[in-house]
């Protein structure tokens, strides 16, 4: 699809990939990010600017590991397979989850370190959100093909289901930063729940038919 | 009395800005307009006359914008932006106060007849939030203590307990699915706090009656204590001898208190209440601020919890 692709840079390519696809993923989705970040600085972000740019760039995490969860059960019930673009959402929520942490110690905080530690341990949805911030970067950090082969297919594969924990911390996370739920809260907890349980059944059905197999064979 | 400036608000807000939103007025009357309008046109706020007090903070205020566009009234909705967007149905007028419980004169009050407009006072207050974030706000309204000399508390009477309007029709937030309270709003202070000459009802902000999303038309504030207790849209006061519920107390009892004054040294579960960011300073990079024990009104009120420990009263 050269046609939707920007022209690709020898940089780009480097950064991006080579794939035009992936490249156009990468680029759309660090626009919420920007645009934020654009309205804040030109005092367009409402009456606490601060944090509503922290808020907006958890929300965007959020979304980015629910997306990334999504994949697998979209391609099984029909749709279509983006299992090729999973690995470049999985890093898009993690860099929105640098940047929302960014915001919390730099602009939130000014870099009070005894106040952040003071938060961490006496916070609690602080403590679940800086969990499920620590589970996502090992994934990080092993999402590219040279720590792919290096891991083998079957120990990247259990590493990287840390993802559904890291999920859920993070949802649990919002629900224990709220004075009170909204829909938009419970839609995200709805999800969330649905695509772990989505996955819990896949599971166990393939460890019937294994096991199923074993006992024909 | 008679030598207190008296101050308009065509002199506190921009003469032209004044002048334009008068000539809207008058425009939309004679486009008529005002008729298919009713529902905003009293979401609009009217100029006031007052006096000036010597309580006031020189603190600067915080920006008219932001004080009318970020606001916690879970009637209308749990988003900040959420009252200034649907707060304009909500029909102020009649309104009417009911005083009853240990009072010499419990009666349904007309808002105009209890708050007289040749006693009106304006307040600028710190305004601090349980979210840790903070305002400098310019009030317009009298002393509570006023009102209550008024209806003559009884001898056995400890508490005042206040009640904010209940009408799903008008107040978004009280219909649906997720209401985060049970309503109506209930706040309550002791006597004493209640008769403090700080605490006042308040009628109007920045020179003019209060908009629908600051608790039109009539409210309390209660400046040494977190935003929360300043109970908006008054319908009820009640001088009981029992301390009466209040309602985040009621949602959250671990985290919420009767008596929820400002401390940096009590932390809530969920915000450090040591500093705080003043809204409409600086924009992105606006540094914290420390707090101040009773948000700065120590040296009025601190007696008022003489021997008490605030941690365990918090
Ligand atoms: C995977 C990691 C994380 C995700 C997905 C995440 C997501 C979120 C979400 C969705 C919100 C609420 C946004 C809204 O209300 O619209 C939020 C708020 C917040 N998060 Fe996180 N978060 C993560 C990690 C962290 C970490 C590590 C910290 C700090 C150490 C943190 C601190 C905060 C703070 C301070 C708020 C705002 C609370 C307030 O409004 O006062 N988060 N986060």
């Amino acid at each position: 699809m050269p046609a939707v692709s920007p022209p690709a840079a020898p940089w780009a390519r480097h950064i991006l990939g080579a794939d035009p696809l992936r490249r156009t993923i990468y680029i759309v989705a660090m626009m919420p990010a920007v645009w934020t970040f654009h309205l804040g600085l030109t005092d367009a972000l409402g009456a606490d600017p601060q944090k509503t740019l922290e808020r907006t760039l958890g929300l965007w995490a959020l979304r980015f590991l629910i997306v990334c969860l999504a994949i697998a059960p979209l391609r099984h019930i029909g749709g279509p397979n983006l299992i090729r673009y999973r690995r470049a959402i999985g890093l898009l929520a993690f860099y929105y989850a640098v940047m929302h942490l960014s915001v919390y110690m730099l602009l939130d905080q000014g870099l009070d370190w005894s106040a952040i530690w003071a938060d961490i341990v006496k916070r609690p949805f602080i403590t679940v959100g800086m969990i499920a911030f620590t589970l996502l970067v090992p994934l990080a950090v092993t999402s590219n093909n040279a720590m792919i082969r290096r891991l083998g297919g079957a120990a990247w594969n259990r590493l990287h289901r840390l993802v559904y924990l890291a999920a859920a911390l993070a949802v649990l996370h919002f629900v224990m930063l709220v004075k009170s739920w909204t829909p938009e809260l419970a839609l995200y907890v709805g999800l969330i729940a649905g695509l772990l349980l989505f996955r819990l059944v896949m599971s166990v059905r393939k460890r019937r038919r294994s096991a199923g197999q074993l006992v024909r064979g | 009395m008679a030598d207190r400036p008296v101050i308009t608000s065509s002199e506190l807000t921009p003469r032209s800005l004044y002048l334009r939103r008068r000539e809207f007025v008058a425009g939309a009357v004679s486009a008529g307009l005002i008729g298919t309008m009713a529902p905003l046109a009293s979401a609009l706020a009217a100029p006031l006359q007052f006096v000036k007090s010597p309580l006031s903070t020189s603190e600067p205020p915080t920006p008219r914008k932001d004080v009318t566009t970020y606001n916690n009234f879970y009637e209308f909705g749990a988003d900040k932006g959420d009252p200034a967007q649907n707060a304009h149905t909500l029909t102020t007028k009649p309104w009417t106060v009911k005083i009853d419980g240990l009072v010499g004169k419990p009666a349904d009050y007309d808002l105009d007849d209890l708050i007289k407009d040749a006693a009106l006072e304006e307040r600028i207050y710190r305004m601090r939030c349980v979210e840790g974030w903070s305002m400098v706000i310019p009030w317009v309204g009298v002393p509570l203590a006023d009102i209550l000399k008024r209806v003559e508390p009884q001898g056995s009477a400890k508490y005042v307990a206040f009640e904010t309007l209940v009408r799903p029709k008008e107040m978004p937030g009280q219909r649906g699915l997720f209401q985060p309270l049970p309503w109506p709003y209930v706040e309550g202070l002791r006597l004493d706090e209640a008769m403090h000459p700080l605490t006042i009802l308040a009628v109007g902000l920045y020179g003019e009656t209060l908009l629908n999303q600051n608790g039109a038309p009539i409210r309390l504030v209660v400046p040494w204590k977190y935003g929360f207790k300043s109970i908006k849209s008054i319908v009820r006061i009640r001088l009981t001898e029992e301390q009466p519920p209040v309602s985040w107390n009621l949602q959250n009892p671990r985290e919420y208190g009767f008596y929820s004054n400002v401390n940096p040294k009590v932390d809530h579960p969920r915000w450090s209440q040591a500093t705080e960011r003043r809204i409409g300073e600086s924009g992105l990079f606006v540094k914290r601020r420390e707090t101040l024990m009773f948000n700065g009104y120590g040296d009025q009120v601190a007696s008022l919890y003489a021997g008490m420990d605030l941690k365990a009263n918090y």
